[in-house]
């Protein structure tokens, strides 16, 4: 790791471009760069989180092409020409997502440190499948955990949000352009 | 039942005041935040569970002038972690005596740059004998701690238990085990500190409570109080894991700050984090427990010992709290429970969610059902002839004078359940099922506040004042960690002020700013810190009326404006008050005798485990949890509250084992250390009957630990109900229940 962090932001780094949250962003790191990091640190996208650095809690869950990728895994490199989405471009014009009303108003956030991913895990859920029941959303979510709630009012808040604004999701959504430019990424569980 | 006054804001579910920042990401928590010119710190840790440390050696690899290095030579003060007994060193000096003890501390601009440098110092040993079990430490062939490796020891006595044996028509025994269980907030711990000889110390964390890290620096670093600031960031989940922990983060990262000349984060990845961390306290109890014709109970007697791990910590308190709820919401004429903890060399053990209860409790539980099977009364029914009610003396002979309503809990308990009918249900099924099913019950208590004469000792201050910009703010050393603190004493606030929530904020929880209203522990916060708040609003507003000329009524621009008047004639406004204990409340530390709570929760759960005889798994499938907490302030924030702490109680029981290699935590990563995930938790059903508690901020009761205290023995024993083998330890994992299950399986008839 030391060797390729050397080389940090000098011009031996290749420069990659990817869309972050409707944004073109160009960064010049390590190409083996965390896309965690990279979100972070360069771009100063702090909603992201690190909850183990080893793709199990799914705290840094972010959607990329489409998919929902743990970007704690995910090699900057990899998102070369990505479409990715974090919790910062989920509201739209400031107007929270039905998700985060939902979560706001059913107490689907405790703490709040898993909530960013838990979102985007749902969001990527509801992309999929409008009208999920109990066993979809469960698991859906299985790979994000959250040690506060228990899990129940996040069930609720993610049907909640389904009935709020399908609407929304539906013009929201850019499932469509991101799933033809679905790359090989790893998934999120 | 009285009814709960009618209220705007407390009892209403209002949105979570730090929710929108959470939801959109903006919420700041320790890693989100840098610092002009920042290093970033690293420990290096003594990775032996005991020995005399001999040399250190720095590999010529590394351009160690890039470094800076803390030693306990640069610690200006006392090189101690103060908190209870004053054992713990900050940085190791000479000696080591568990595997994570901090030996040196780096710093580095490059963050990249510490873990290469961590392994490139080499410490040499002359190891030193280490003991890993209650039962070494016991023999004290090996001392490990003081001169008896004893950090504490309680004696609970009522009435009198030697003549009690003989009139027994039946005496039951049993032992019950408990393993330690990591917290796994997802935030793992950190903290950015400042240095400066002008302002002295300033550091920003995860933490639950700024005064005990203010303590803490203070001795370590020589300064008097006006150069100490801790400031607490947002935070990612605690439950008792952020009370002592950050202290020992905080002291280091500053230290490093002081040698480096630079603010230093230190943030812990995972597996250190799950290495170095407290844990809840294993724990050993012995019951003896003599029983009339009738199944009433004559005598308890109990031997209940902890792990208390390398140093004393918080091993006293918690164990004080065992002992406490060690013999269950049950009327015993005579009683003794003997505590004690015991030092190990493994990591300090420390507070977690109930705080010693859910030990106590699980034993206590667990062995109301052995005993129900040895009578051949139902478990219902046994409970049901012991519960305390009012008027009864408990175990510390205090009188029960508020409601306790045990049967009302334990009847609708039974009805949400449809308790019987299942029950009669899987007897029916089972024996021709692979799948067993089975319900159990528990029914406990837990103490609201600090132990005994605690809170009086606390001497809590808290308040409201308006900021500059004429904003009502309430002051208060009480953090936000998931649980809703900044909601619920914001809506106590706004409720006794007679203002709306959202014209109500939270002071930032910074040393500089805000009394010390105690530490953010023991289900505390909405009871007394909220009737504190309650209390300096009414004494607000009684100055507004006597100096600003509010009227006796008002609308909310009458209030502001009468704030206005009397900044202009009077100055700031503000208003604190102290705590004040409620009537009645003696206690005897000497003799544990008294009322050691002010008041308690009280509930009754039910979990029905379907327990799979192919694959040796149990599956908690439904779960219904009844409570009385005094009046609930937010209802889906109490409700979280009691998911979440079944959740973990769940995990407790079923999956989080802690396995220890030489005193290493080995399964010190998500992947190996389970916890139940989105597709574990069974449908939860939760229930509050309210019974406001005068003295508690707009009636509350304490409500964050009870829910961790009940899951565990009511798992257990739905496991007993469904298989008939008495399941005597946790967690239990499925090689456990293959081994129960089978060794009976041995011994029965064919």
């Amino acid at each position: 790791m030391s060797k390729g962090e050397r080389a940090t932001r000098s011009e031996q780094c290749p420069a990659i471009t990817f869309n972050v949250n409707g944004e073109i962003r160009i960064v010049n790191v390590p190409p083996m760069k965390r896309l965690l990091d990279v979100l972070r640190e360069d771009l100063h996208l702090t909603g992201t989180k690190e909850g183990c650095g080893e793709g199990e809690c799914g705290s840094c869950s972010v959607r990329m092409n489409g998919e929902l990728v743990n970007s704690c895994l995910v090699p900057v490199l990899q998102a070369e020409g990505a479409e990715i989405q974090t919790v910062e471009g989920l509201a739209l014009h400031g107007d929270l997502h039905p998700l985060q009303k939902a979560f706001l108003e059913h107490g689907g956030a405790q703490c709040g440190i898993c909530t960013p991913g838990m979102l985007m895990a749902a969001a990527q859920l509801l992309d999929q499948n409008p009208h999920p029941g109990i066993v979809q959303i469960r698991e859906a979510l299985a790979g994000n955990l959250c040690r506060c709630t228990g899990f129940i009012r996040i069930f609720e808040s993610v049907a909640e949000a389904t009935k709020l604004a399908n609407a929304h999701l539906a013009t929201e959504s850019t499932s469509g352009q991101l799933r033809d430019a679905r790359r090989e990424v790893p998934h999120a569980r | 039942m009285s009814t709960p006054a009618k209220t705007r804001v407390v009892g209403a579910s209002v949105p979570r005041k730090e929710g929108v920042d959470k939801l959109m990401g903006r919420a700041c928590y320790v890693d989100d935040i840098e610092r002009e010119g920042m290093w970033h710190g690293a420990t290096v840790r003594s990775g032996i569970p005991r020995g005399l440390i001999r040399s250190i050696t720095f590999d010529r690899r590394i351009d160690w002038s890039e470094f800076a290095i803390v030693t306990a030579a640069d610690i200006p003060g006392e090189n101690c972690i103060q908190l209870i007994v004053a054992d713990q060193p900050c940085v190791a000096d000479g000696k080591v005596n568990h595997c994570e003890e901090a030996i040196l501390l780096l710093a580095h601009p490059d963050k990249h740059k510490l873990r290469e440098a961590v392994s490139a110092v080499q410490i040499e040993y002359e190891p030193l004998p280490a003991i890993f079990t209650i039962e070494e430490s016991e023999r004290q062939d090996v001392i490990v701690w003081g001169a008896d490796n004893l950090l504490k020891s309680f004696l609970l006595e009522k009435g009198d238990i030697d003549s009690a044996w003989a009139g027994a028509a039946h005496i039951v025994e049993g032992e019950y085990r408990t393993g330690a269980q990591e917290h796994l907030y997802i935030e793992n711990q950190g903290m950015i500190a400042e240095y400066s000889a002008k302002s002295g110390v300033t550091v920003w964390g995860s933490l639950q409570c700024p005064y005990y890290v203010f303590k803490a620096l203070r001795p370590v670093f020589d300064l008097p109080e006006d150069k100490i600031r801790v400031i607490q960031t947002e935070t990612g989940g605690a439950f008792g894991g952020k009370e002592d922990y950050p202290s020992i983060i905080a002291c280091h990262a500053a230290l490093l700050a002081m040698k480096s000349g630079h603010p230093v984060k230190m943030v812990y990845d995972r597996m250190e984090d799950l290495a170095a961390t407290t844990k809840r306290h294993p724990s050993r109890v012995r019951h003896r427990t003599a029983l009339d014709r009738d199944g009433k109970l004559l005598a308890m007697e109990i031997d209940l010992a902890t792990d208390g791990g390398a140093y004393a910590t918080l091993s006293s308190t918690v164990l004080s709290r065992a002992t406490l709820h060690s013999t269950g919401p049950y009327l015993c004429p005579n009683i003794r429970a003997r505590a004690t903890s015991w030092a190990t060399n493994y990591i300090p053990y420390g507070a977690f969610r109930g705080f010693g209860a859910p030990q106590a409790i699980f034993a206590m539980e667990r062995h109301m059902d052995e005993i129900a099977a040895a009578l051949a009364i139902d478990p219902v029914e046994l409970r049901r002839r012991n519960f305390l009610h009012v008027g009864d003396n408990n175990a510390t002979e205090q009188q029960m004078r508020e409601p306790v309503i045990l049967d009302q809990l334990l009847d609708r308990a039974l009805k949400e359940s449809d308790y019987h009918a299942r029950r009669a249900q899987f007897a029916r099924d089972n024996p021709a099922s692979a799948i067993k099913r089975g319900l159990g019950i528990a029914a406990f208590y837990h103490g609201s506040g600090f132990t005994g004469s605690g809170e009086v000792y606390l001497n809590s201050q808290a308040g409201i004042d308006l900021t500059p910009e004429g904003k009502v703010r309430v002051l208060a050393s009480n953090t936000e960690f998931g649980q809703g603190t900044n909601t619920v004493l914001t809506q106590v606030a706004a409720e006794a002020l007679g203002i709306d929530y959202a014209a109500v904020s939270m002071a930032s929880p910074d040393t500089g700013i805000v009394p010390n209203s105690g530490p953010t522990v023991a289900s505390r916060t909405s009871m007394v810190v909220g009737r504190i708040i309650e209390r300096a609003a009414s004494q607000l507003l009684a100055l507004l009326r006597e100096h600003a000329g509010l009227g006796s009524t008002y609308t909310q621009r009458d209030f502001f404006a009468a704030c206005q008047r009397y900044r202009a004639s009077h100055g700031e406004v503000v208003s604190l008050c102290r705590y004040e204990a409620p009537p009645g409340i003696v206690w005897d530390d000497q003799k544990y005798h008294g009322e050691a709570y002010g008041a308690s929760a009280w509930a009754v759960y039910v979990a029905q485990v379907a327990v799979d005889t192919v694959t040796y798994s149990a599956e908690v499938e439904d779960f219904w949890a009844v409570q009385e907490v005094g009046r609930v302030i937010h209802p889906v924030m109490a409700a979280g509250q009691v998911e979440g702490g079944i959740a973990q109680g769940i995990g407790y029981a079923l999956y989080e084992k802690v396995v220890w290699q030489d005193g290493r935590m080995a399964n010190n990563q998500m992947t190996n250390y389970i916890m139940p995930t989105a597709q574990d938790v069974p449908p939860i059903h939760v229930y509050f009957e309210q019974i406001p508690f005068r003295y508690g901020g707009f009636g509350a009761k304490g409500i964050g630990e009870l829910p961790h205290d009940g899951p565990a023995p009511a798992i257990l024993n739905a496991i007993r109900d469904a298989t008939g083998v008495a399941f005597n330890a946790i967690p239990l994992l499925p090689e456990d229940l293959y081994a129960g299950l089978v060794a009976t399986e041995e011994m029965a008839p064919r």
